[in-house]
């Protein structure tokens, strides 16, 4: 008889047969990255927690963490970004902008008990330090569709909205800093019930709560900016760079809050009618190297290649949300 | 538009599902089947699915259905559910509560002399977070129904459940001794078809407004 040996769950053997699948994928991703100039890096794995969690630790937020056998502390990695601006200040000191970095790498998160996330992901992305947005923002967009475009997803789409777009309509407004949070804090939770509850506690005038409510709820064309003034002229500024190709995949979305705090405009999430849940998603950090040392305005994004796997085998079965 | 514009609702079986009906019909969605049939699950025609309130905020999750109505309370014990929250049904007002046998407070007793009190309830997490934000030690015990016994028979000193009129606690000889937030339906939705159905949706939702206004 066989023993079965389990692994950690979240974690999986990739046999052959999805090996072969997945390499195509990653494959095709690299080819469009190599041919824009993006050069491929690879991380330890393993980090200095100290180095990991500089500046801002809950971006890092490393979930697995040991000793080494000095009595230092070891993380496993949560994402590509956070090692990446590391590699820039110490490696690329001197090096003059912009630089282009792409990555096919595992990343570790923490996981809820039966609910089939993932411990070790695998993800393909960019980054592309020292482009400044919009045109940064453009050409990471520009990328991301190419290289959806060239992995054979049909019917993928692009949300796109600005992390520091509703903190602007705030100040506009004139919101009190100790509203603040906890209005922030519903918008993050997508809990539009407790936004509501929370704006009209404050007592601002009709036009102002109407702003403050419908505003994130807007989603579409270039039209749905119309809505939210001057606190979008970042995207405004965005969408007048993209190609045409890239402007059709796009949805603006005027509330779409990534959950990592270091996101400091553009923020992007992709979706496919495939899958439930987004593919993956970036977007600008400006602020993120000069924690490291290099301040050098930057964006990227990083598409996890499991899901992109799963949405385009139900692309091809004819599944559809 | 008229009916779910192509969108696939998730229905909460039990306490709720006939008020969630009666909204739907008000929408022009058909829901004579779905009334006439208790156990079939999936209306295709209609675009509905019924299942336990508890799992409404999972299947939404992963998008097996588009949107859902489900009470606070099942989110609430849920915080981490990656679905948007739209819109407050005010449909099946309850309210969570902490509840004892009636006289004594077991509760405060146990906490005083024990240091620590036995709490059976369906919602841990909101019963862990309610005891934590109010300073109490509590030994959380979970159970999967008729919570009303636990206290009864020794299992627990107290509990953590949802009430709407008071009847069962009271029949049972339990009275009510603090109140942690009130719950009412919610609709809720899929983030991809947020994004991928937005017209479909916002206009499903503002059709609810409106019916709801009315009534």
């Amino acid at each position: 008889m066989s023993t079965i040996h389990p692994t950690p769950s979240g974690t999986r053997d990739v046999l052959p047969d999805e090996m072969r699948e997945v390499g195509a994928i990653v494959e095709a991703m690299r080819g469009v990255f190599v041919e824009r100039g993006y050069g491929e890096v690879h991380t330890p794995a393993l980090e200095y927690e100290q180095v990991l969690t500089r500046g801002d630790p809950a971006a890092a937020d490393p979930a697995y963490k040991l000793f080494d056998e000095q009595g230092n502390v070891l993380v496993l990695r949560s994402d590509m970004t956070i090692p990446i601006a590391r590699v820039v200040s110490t490696r690329y000191v001197t090096a003059s902008p912009p630089l282009r970095f792409c990555y096919v790498a595992h990343a570790y998160r923490s996981v809820r008990p039966q609910r089939g996330q993932d411990r070790e992901m695998l993800q393909a992305g960019i980054e592309l330090v020292g482009v400044p947005g919009p045109q940064g923002t453009a050409e990471a967009l520009d990328l991301l569709c190419a290289a959806l475009d060239a992995v054979g997803l049909a019917g993928y789409r692009v949300g796109l909205g600005d992390a520091s777009l509703y903190p602007a309509l705030l100040d506009a407004h004139a919101v009190p800093a100790a509203a603040r949070g906890r209005i922030l804090h519903e918008l993050q939770t997508r809990d539009f019930v407790g936004l509501e509850r929370e704006v009209e506690a404050l007592r601002l005038g009709a036009e102002a709560t109407e702003a403050l409510l419908r505003v994130p709820q807007r989603r579409g064309g270039p039209e749905a900016l119309d809505a939210a003034g001057p606190a979008a002229d970042g995207l405004r500024a965005v969408v007048a760079q993209l190609s045409p190709e890239v402007a059709e995949r796009v949805i603006l979305d005027l509330g779409l809050a990534r959950s990592l705090t270091y996101y400091t405009g553009a923020v992007f999430e992709v979706y496919d009618a495939a899958l439930g849940a987004p593919l993956g998603g970036g977007g600008r950090y400006d602020d993120l190297l000069g924690r490291f040392g290099r301040d050098l305005p930057a964006a990227g994004w990083a598409l996890n290649v499991e899901r992109l796997h799963i949405a385009l085998v139900g692309e091809r079965r004819g599944e559809r949300l | 538009m008229t009916g779910l514009g192509g969108l696939t609702l998730a229905v909460p079986r039990g306490a709720m599902m006939r008020e969630t009906l009666d909204l739907l019909d008000r929408l022009g969605v058909p829901t004579a089947e779905v009334r006439a049939n208790d156990r079939k699950l999936l209306f295709e025609e209609a675009g509905i699915v019924t299942m336990r309130p508890s799992d409404v905020a999972t299947y939404v999750e992963a998008g097996a259905a588009d949107i859902g109505i489900t009470g606070k309370d099942v989110l609430a014990e849920q915080p981490d559910r990656a679905v948007y929250e739209l819109l407050d049904l005010r449909l099946g007002p309850c309210v969570m509560v902490v509840a004892t046998t009636a006289g004594e407070d077991r509760l405060a007793e146990a906490l005083r002399r024990l240091g620590v009190m036995r709490v059976a309830t369906k919602y841990p997490r909101i019963a862990a977070r309610h005891f934590e934000r109010t300073g109490r030690q509590a030994e959380i015990v979970e159970v999967k129904g008729s919570v009303e016994l636990a206290p009864l028979t020794g299992l627990a000193e107290g509990i953590v459940d949802l009430t709407a009129t008071g009847t069962t606690l009271r029949e049972n000889g339990l009275v009510v001794r603090e109140e942690i937030f009130a719950s009412t339906a919610r609709l809720i939705a899929n983030p991809v078809a947020h994004k991928l159905r937005a017209a479909a949706l916002d206009d499903l939702v503002a059709r609810m407004r409106a019916a709801l206004a009315d009534a």
